[in-house]
């Protein structure tokens, strides 16, 4: 495959309390607080997954915008499996650090949380992904001061053309607070937007 | 002991954020790991954070913590009996 013939085939986005597939919307609670939109959007999405409700928000968000753009696919035996993981953020997974930390300040009250410490690395989520997904394929989180569709690109390309995935999943989780955004892109050969850097900052900032 | 019992179920539902679990699908004899409630290994160690926090109950050996959190009702007895708070 030929880096200048990938398409951008599916885009999910998921903020400002709104789920949405390819500019559909698929899911809208305004007036809610993060936990209790993405738990209803995770119920609205039929994801059936107990063990989300164990994860940290980065990892929710990830996981459920990720499930929307692969689920069709990866419940096909038939299709390939082959699908990177390539996401970036620049908060890293700042919100759970900053729990754990809470939980270790105070030496005389000293029990921090096993389950909120796993999720003291932002690349937990791709892990998270993977299980589910039953992906074994390659996987980097990277931390940026903004979105970089420059280096998305590159790197997606790169991991098709030298083979090391057929389809790449790229994009932007970031939760810091109530301040939360979810971009995620899947590069393909079949699509109908083209994969290039302009297309992909028009696609995230038209919010 | 039944009204720890019922704590017990309470904290393990609220604690290791078993969303889809009410208090009385957990009767007190269901195996809380495996086929039961199906906790996992990260489920456990919260589970000796909370003895330690909640009851004073330090466990040195994470293994006696297989036997231990076999079920509310070996939980519970093993509480009643070891507790300094």
């Amino acid at each position: 495959m030929k880096a200048q013939n990938l398409k951008i085939k599916d885009y999910c986005r998921i903020s400002n309390n709104k789920v949405l597939l390819n500019d559909k919307l698929l899911f809208e609670d305004p007036t809610s607080d993060f936990t209790t939109f993405i738990k209803l959007a995770y119920k609205k999405m039929d994801t059936n997954y107990p063990k989300f409700f164990k994860m940290d928000d980065l990892s929710k968000l990830g996981f459920l915008a990720t499930d929307i753009l692969l689920k069709p696919m990866t419940q096909d035996p038939e299709m390939p499996k082959n699908i990177a993981l390539v996401f970036s953020n620049s908060a890293s997974s700042l919100q759970t650090d900053r729990k754990h930390q809470k939980s270790i300040t105070d030496k005389e009250n000293y029990f921090p949380s096993p389950a909120i410490f796993v999720y003291t690395l932002p690349n937990i989520c791709l892990g998270e992904i993977s299980i589910k997904h039953r992906l074994h394929s390659e996987n980097s989180f990277f931390i940026f001061n903004h979105f970089n569709a420059d280096y998305l690109h590159a790197y997606a390309s790169s991991l098709i053309k030298t083979e090391k995935a057929d389809e790449v999943l790229c994009g932007w989780i970031n939760c810091d607070a109530e301040d939360y955004e979810a971009f995620l892109y899947l590069v393909s050969a079949e699509g109908s937007i083209a994969h290039k850097k302009e297309e992909i900052i028009k696609l995230y900032t038209t919010k | 002991m039944s009204d720890l019992k019922q704590e017990l179920k309470e904290k393990i539902i609220t604690q290791l954020n078993l969303e889809d679990i009410a208090i009385e699908e957990i009767a007190d004899n269901d195996p809380l790991f495996g086929d039961g409630l199906g906790l996992d290994s990260i489920d456990a160690l919260e589970l000796i954070v909370m003895l330690d926090k909640d009851y004073g109950i330090k466990l040195t050996d994470p293994k006696e913590g297989k036997k231990i959190f076999e079920s509310i009702e070996i939980m519970a007895n093993y509480i009643a009996a070891h507790r300094t708070k």
